[in-house]
């Protein structure tokens, strides 16, 4: 049975429809002691069914090893969305409930390699010219989660020294301790700033241009 | 929990254009805003719709059924079929906006957005809803997203295990507080008011269960921890002793104020802070109208705030139509 049901297949293919570039999913996976590995896996095979502009590559976490530390990925599951280039656009965790609207909004935006940002963060965000790395934790129940997932990930398709992740609260505890998140949608920005709650643009914009220039000491390289 | 992938309708509009003088307004894109909007083009006027969001309350809303039409729907897959009838019209849309400001220069309309974007109207419709109230105590602000949360089911995932409060006594209260029963080993429900105002359904739920203790009739003084969230103090109405109780997580749910602040200086606001308006949608300002939660018609409901908002487009076709 496809993950997808027939009204929501329906909607991504009329989006799917505006897609202008070529859009790979890069997939980690593993067979065993991976919850929602299978079923991310699935639902990357069922959406690159969806439109000829869609691409799926499922790699092996632990046996194509070369291949996720090319793409940095240390825990599965993992999505890269990229196009002839990697923008730095992840999901771990299933992009599931909610978040679905962020994972269909990255594709979109890498397929177009544009985003609807404004003129004014997008002169922002060119100025930034150290590593930032944008994580953010959701759970797959919060209305309010997507739109910061979205923010960050077009920050991360419009420099190229932005990374950005999508970090899903159940599959990853250990994140969630380590960062203290109990709360959603919580941004953390190279490990040491964040804030709660999803921002507008221009005041999330600020925030990453603001962690980007007390970063004494690039942690994400590359 | 099952999986389930939600993708809400969406497509490209065109923007909103500073330099245009529209013939109305909107601010606000829950039901009473997106009907507004469909009645605005159906009349063929200029229409910009400037919302935070398209849906409004009803995003948050599990089930609905007393929409006619439906006899069960989720919130959001009605919220789908509310964005499919508007986005058939030519309506341009600021989405992901709020307004800073809203004021009257003249006989036009100027409408002032948080991202600093400023547009002009000759009619405005105020639907900008309703939002969660805070406790406004001490704590509170300061441990949001540490343990205080206004949203549990967003939430709720993170305190397993833990002892957590409820702030609230109408439905959405015990609905939080039915949610935590299942990973939480103690919940407090605490209220200001002597009677629960949850529909009966929801008491009896949670009468049964052994895991909520009740405090009605108390107040919230304060939320206590350094990082995050420690204790919670209250204090009995009738002045009996000040409790502590020992909580890692306090939902909120203690109802909604309306959305008013960004027109406080031009409109007439009721006491509750909602926009004045009488039957046709009028406010106390020529041109502008609300409609839905954030004004004072009673009763808040969808589908009263959908026909308000066909009413107050109405209304301001014709106050279009007179002035011209």
């Amino acid at each position: 049975m496809a993950l997808l049901k027939d009204e929501v297949q329906n909607e991504a293919r009329e989006r799917f429809k505006k897609l202008t570039g070529q859009v790979r999913l890069v997939n980690f996976t593993q067979k065993i002691e991976c919850h929602y590995c299978e079923e991310t896996r699935r639902l990357i095979e069922e959406i690159a069914s969806l439109s000829p502009k869609i691409s799926s590559k499922i790699y092996n976490f632990t046996l194509d090893k070369e291949k996720a530390q090319q793409y940095k990925i240390d825990k599965i599951p993992a999505v890269v969305v990229e196009a002839e280039k990697d923008y730095g656009i992840r999901f771990f965790g299933i992009p599931g409930g909610y978040e679905f609207n962020s994972f269909i909004s990255a594709i979109y935006d890498v397929s177009r390699k544009a985003t609807d940002l404004s003129v004014e963060s997008k002169d922002k965000i060119s100025k930034i010219d150290k590593p930032v790395h944008i994580q953010v934790f959701v759970t797959l129940t919060c209305p309010y989660c997507p739109a910061a997932v979205e923010m960050a990930h077009k920050l991360a398709l419009e420099s190229e020294y932005i990374i950005s992740d999508m970090v899903e609260s159940a599959e990853f505890p250990h994140l969630v301790s380590k960062y203290g998140v109990m709360g959603v949608p919580k941004v953390v920005i190279n490990e040491e700033f964040g804030f709660e709650g999803a921002l507008p643009e221009t005041s999330f914009v600020e925030e990453v241009v603001k962690a980007s220039k007390s970063t004494t000491e690039a942690k994400d390289e590359g | 929990m099952e999986l389930d992938f939600i993708l809400s309708k969406e497509e490209e509009k065109p923007t909103g254009k500073t330099e245009l003088i529209y013939d109305l307004v909107i601010i606000g894109g829950g039901p009473a805003g997106m009907t507004a909007a469909v009645y605005a083009a159906r009349k063929r006027l200029k229409t910009l719709l400037i919302t935070k969001d398209l849906g409004g309350q009803v995003l948050w809303t599990a089930e609905v059924e007393n929409y006619m039409g439906y006899q069960y729907i989720e919130g959001r897959q009605l919220v789908n079929k509310f964005k499919e009838q508007v986005r058939h019209f030519p309506i341009d849309q600021e989405i992901g906006e709020e307004v800073e400001k809203l004021s009257k220069e003249g006989e036009i309309f100027s409408i002032l957005t948080r991202g600093g974007k400023k547009f002009r109207g000759k009619t405005v419709i105020i639907a900008s809803g309703k939002k969660s109230r805070s406790l406004n105590v001490s704590g509170e602000k300061r441990l949001i997203g540490r343990g205080v949360s206004y949203c549990s089911i967003c939430d709720a995932p993170f305190f397993e295990g833990k002892e957590v409060a409820v702030i609230g006594g109408g439905n959405s209260a015990f609905e939080a507080a039915l949610d935590l029963v299942k990973i939480a080993p103690k919940i407090y429900l605490i209220d200001i008011a002597s009677s629960w105002s949850a529909d009966p359904v929801l008491l009896e739920q949670i009468e049964k269960e052994k895991k909520v203790t009740s405090f009605p009739r108390h107040k919230v003084k304060e939320i206590k921890g350094d990082d995050r969230v420690e204790s919670i103090t209250i204090e009995p109405l009738d002045g009996g002793q000040i409790k502590s109780l020992s909580v890692q997580g306090v939902f909120i749910e203690i109802g909604l104020v309306p959305n008013s602040e960004f027109a406080a200086s031009l409109v007439k606001l009721n006491q509750a802070g909602e926009v004045a308006v009488d039957c046709s949608n009028h406010t106390s300002i020529p041109g502008l109208f609300a409609a839905g939660d954030v004004s004072s018609v009673p009763e808040k409901q969808i589908i009263i705030a959908a026909g308000e908002g066909a009413k107050a487009t109405l209304t301001a076709h014709q106050y279009l139509l007179r002035s011209r």
